[in-house]
């Protein structure tokens, strides 16, 4: 679980962790995921960019979860609705994806990866490598790199009142 | 092969550090040319790295060492004398030295072309021949054998010594490292070096793994006791207690193995000072203190870059040339003085210059023609907050203000490299008389104690080095103690004004409303100011952890941290606040006020705006008057009256220093009759109060245009108003 490989974008490995977010079927690499989480409590970090859910204890280490329907631009999740963390490791850093519910683990050894279809949201079309047309659904691939950069501007809102 | 490798390493390791001797070794042979125990210590020294790498078969480095043990041998048995010369060449050869050994490193060879290595052999020859007597064979004996001393010129020091044989014997290694003292004692032969037989060397990648177990260590203890505390077994707590014991002390001695003195960096100066020194053509005296003082290793070397920016700061633009220094009556030889010293869990590096310190207008003048602020920002600023300038980017980076200035290049990477260490550095500097630096910087990193307050329902974490102390405020205690100045809550404490900052509305944009105020008074660099906060929990030590990049770009937060529960919590960071809420330094001794030096003068104190007090110098006041409302008649859009033969233009106050005016038509108006430079203005108030005349304290609290800032002044918080600033406009009209 401590190899980091880096592949050809668009070769991606044999097998692909799966998961739900917003009715999409979406899917890492297994080389670029360290493990799957069931919901952990979070702890806010006030002041952060908006895909920022919050802060994670992985074993004495500090995670951040990065929502993953506010990243590709979907709608919130129902509140009642406890996400699943996907923890990935990207440059070095390890990031928690929280999805609506993972699937399994699948081969992909016989799927083609396809451009992204041209008319998808951009949002979404900016976190993948491409989707995989399978019997009955389309994995659409993920990169981890780009899903866990949300270096955009921090959220600045009025910080209220004068100093 | 492998063996080989460890060898070089282990010579390489031994080598710089005894290089470093070296340099501190010759600087003071300058001045005390007669030492032999420095002299032979050098020896020693070059001895040791020549022996070793003929052994390593280094052959460059070893006949460069060859020829300048000659020379040393030929020093320490006083047929020769140090002077600049020989000291240079002995300098240039540690050089080469140093220059191989790196090349060593990097390649395992000391073949690097680059390294000029005959060039020194031949200087060093030339010193050899120029000083000695032919009969000096130069490819003679390494091992030199002890000659009575012909003596030529007299040296101080001349006793046969003929223990003084260059066999490095192990001594206990000199717990404090020497400072510059000129005179030795005679005959003192003995090694003061040499590795301690009590001591190992470890792998600094084997102590930060320690740390970071430890790290986690404390973590599961405070998990334990928690679980402990709430379990009714008895057992269980006493084993609780037990891990608590143990890990706090395993703690503590694992933060030790880190730590190391100053004279790790106080070593290097002597010889930076000394080549800055020639090449400026300056003289200086070297002071050091606290070669003692520890930190972490890994923030020493975080500091060494940035301290020996300042240090050549402080000889290249703090020190005069000497005539000038001649000139203002201040002796010849400038002094730079260094140190070290922990104060409240902090160290603190001060580096003094008794040069010609920085002057604010000179400085300010450059900032704003150069662009970096503009002249009405400049205008408003304290002294204080013009030296910071010289922190700016903009500002270090333009030569030509340097040159002005004389000070600021690449202030501003010094700054950022400080305060990546979680360090702070500030600038003190008195014109004539020479500029401090202080650079504060924590102990250590990894583990600190905090103070954990909890807000909506988060928890946060205060460092205890930000903390001074915790305020309670409820009912009529608030009421009294919180006022508001134009929107900015500020709390009386102990007759200052303090502002405060709410840490919900920093974090969350909506101030909570309460009943009650819990203050935790914190301090960054030099400002300190009052964080609002929901609750206080309890102070504990908390495990510094990084967080990920996406969150690198908020200042609110210096890191995070995992609380007992195993929860995340993030841990504030005071400076960061208080850049967020734009909150600039104010001075906070006693002893002296900012402002227009408000501190002693009597204050005539009136109201205006409603009931709101404001205070003017009385020294600006010419005459107090009331006029009729029915005499002020117009002269273009300015109000006027006819007074003493002339017509005085009257200015509102109000309106000049951003308040409305009280409402309602009177009267009667009260002015009071301003006199400068033969003009004077009739400043129309609501009415005089008070003329006080006792010390008060001015804040930059409530500031603005037409205002100072705000004092206490008869237990009333008022505005000092900048009547230079509320006249201005009007003089240009009349």
């Amino acid at each position: 679980m401590t190899i980091t490989t880096t592949r050809d974008v668009m070769s991606p490995g044999q097998q692909c962790c799966t998961f739900w977010v917003d009715g999409l079927f979406l899917g890492v690499p297994v080389e670029q995921v360290q493990e799957v989480l069931r919901y952990q409590r979070m702890t806010a970090v006030p002041r952060a960019p908006h895909a920022v859910h919050g802060l994670i204890n992985l074993r004495g280490q500090i995670v951040t979860a990065l929502d993953l329907r506010c990243r590709l631009g979907l709608p919130p999740r129902p509140e009642e609705e406890l996400p699943a963390n996907v923890i990935v490791r990207s440059r070095g850093e390890v990031v928690s994806l929280l999805v609506d519910a993972v699937g399994d683990v699948i081969d992909t050894a016989d799927a083609e990866l396809q451009p992204t279809p041209a008319n998808l949201p951009p949002g979404i079309q900016d976190v993948l490598r491409g989707v995989m047309p399978l019997a009955g659904s389309i994995l659409l691939i993920v990169d981890a790199d780009r899903a866990v950069d949300v270096t955009t501007t921090p959220d600045t809102t009025n910080p209220g009142g004068t100093p | 092969m492998n063996d080989d490798a460890e060898i070089i390493s282990e010579f390489l390791v031994e080598s710089h550090e005894n290089l470093d001797h070296l340099d501190r070794d010759l600087v003071e042979l300058e001045r005390s040319p007669g030492s032999r125990e420095l002299l032979s210590s050098v020896f020693r020294t070059i001895h040791t790295i020549k022996g070793t790498s003929g052994f390593l078969a280094f052959h460059r480095l070893e006949s460069l060492t060859h020829v300048g043990e000659n020379l040393l041998s030929r020093l320490r048995d006083g047929k020769m004398t140090m002077d600049a010369e020989v000291t240079h060449v002995l300098l240039s050869m540690v050089d080469t030295v140093r220059a191989l050994l790196e090349g060593v490193e990097r390649d395992g060879l000391d073949t690097d072309p680059a390294v000029e290595v005959d060039a020194v052999v031949a200087a060093l020859q030339r010193v050899l021949d120029g000083e000695s007597d032919p009969a000096g064979d130069p490819a003679g004996e390494p091992v030199p054998v002890p000659v009575a001393p012909v003596v030529e010129e007299p040296v101080v020091l001349c006793e046969p010594a003929p223990q003084a044989v260059p066999v490095p014997e192990p001594e206990p290694e000199e717990p404090a490292a020497r400072t510059p003292v000129a005179a030795e004692e005679p005959g003192d032969d003995t090694e003061k070096r040499g590795v301690v037989d009590s001591s190992v060397r470890v792998d600094i990648e084997l102590l930060d793994s320690l740390v970071q177990l430890v790290g986690e260590l404390v973590l599961t203890r405070n998990q334990i006791l928690q679980r402990a505390e709430a379990s009714d077994d008895i057992e269980l707590g006493r084993a609780a207690q037990r891990l608590d014991l143990v890990a706090s002390e395993l703690q503590e001695n694992v933060m030790r193995t880190r730590m190391q003195p100053m004279a790790q960096v106080w070593s290097k100066m002597p010889r930076i000072v000394r080549d800055l020194a020639h090449q400026l053509g300056r003289e200086v005296e070297l002071e050091m203190e606290g070669h003692d003082t520890e930190l972490d290793r890994s923030l020493l070397e975080a500091l060494k870059g940035p301290l020996a920016h300042l240090v050549r700061n402080a000889l290249d633009h703090g020190l005069e040339p000497r005539e000038v220094r001649v000139a203002a009556g201040k002796p010849q030889a400038g002094r730079l003085q260094l140190r070290a010293y922990h104060e409240s869990g902090q160290v603190v590096i001060e580096i003094t210059d008794d040069g010609a310190g920085i002057d604010p207008v000179k400085i300010g003048e450059a900032a704003v023609s150069r662009g970096v602020i503009t002249r009405e920002a400049y205008a408003g600023m304290e002294p204080r907050e013009v030296l910071d300038l010289i922190f700016r980017a903009g500002f270090s980076t333009a030569a030509a203000v340097t040159n002005v200035s004389g000070r600021g290049v690449g202030m501003d990477v010094v700054r950022t490299n400080i305060e990546r260490i979680g360090g702070s550095v500030d600038i003190l500097s008195t014109v004539g008389t020479g500029t401090t630096c202080r650079v504060r910087i924590p102990l250590t990193l990894a583990i600190i104690p905090a103070l954990v307050v909890a807000e909506s329902g988060e928890r946060y974490a205060i460092p205890q080095a930000n903390l001074v102390e915790l305020v309670r405020l409820e009912g009529q205690d608030l009421r009294d103690g919180v006022d508001t100045l134009a929107g900015a809550p500020v709390l009386r404490l102990r007759g200052r004004l303090l502002p405060l900052v709410s840490l919900g509305e920093t974090l969350t944009g909506t101030r909570p409303q309460t009943d009650a105020l819990t203050v935790v008074v914190v301090q960054a660099d030099d400002i300190r100011f009052g964080l609002c906060v929901g609750e206080v929990h309890d102070t504990q030590e908390i495990v510094v952890k990084p967080i990920g990049r996406q969150l690198k770009a908020l200042p609110l937060y210096a890191g995070a941290t995992i609380m007992g529960d195993g929860q995340v919590a993030l841990i504030l960071d005071v400076g960061g606040i208080a850049r967020v809420r734009a909150l600039t330094p104010t001075e906070l001794t006693d002893t002296v006020a900012v402002g227009a030096d408000v501190g002693s003068q009597a204050l005539l104190v009136l109201e205006v705006s409603n009931h709101r007090r404001a205070a003017l110098p009385l020294t600006a006041v010419s005459r107090l008057e009331e006029f009729d409302a029915s005499r002020i008649e117009r002269s273009g859009l300015a109000e006027v009256v006819q007074y003493r033969d002339g017509i005085l233009p009257l200015l509102r106050l109000a309106p000049a220093i951003g308040l409305p005016e009280t409402p309602g038509e009177r009267d009667q108006i009260s002015v009071v009759v301003h006199e400068e430079a033969g003009r004077r203005v009739g400043i129309v108030i609501d009415q005089v109060l008070d003329v006080v005349d006792e010390a008060i304290v001015a804040t930059e609290v409530g500031r603005r245009v037409g205002v100072l800032g705000s004092a206490v002044v008869q237990d009333r918080v008022t505005d000092l108003v900048d009547l230079d600033a509320v006249v201005r406009p009007r003089e240009l009209i009349s």
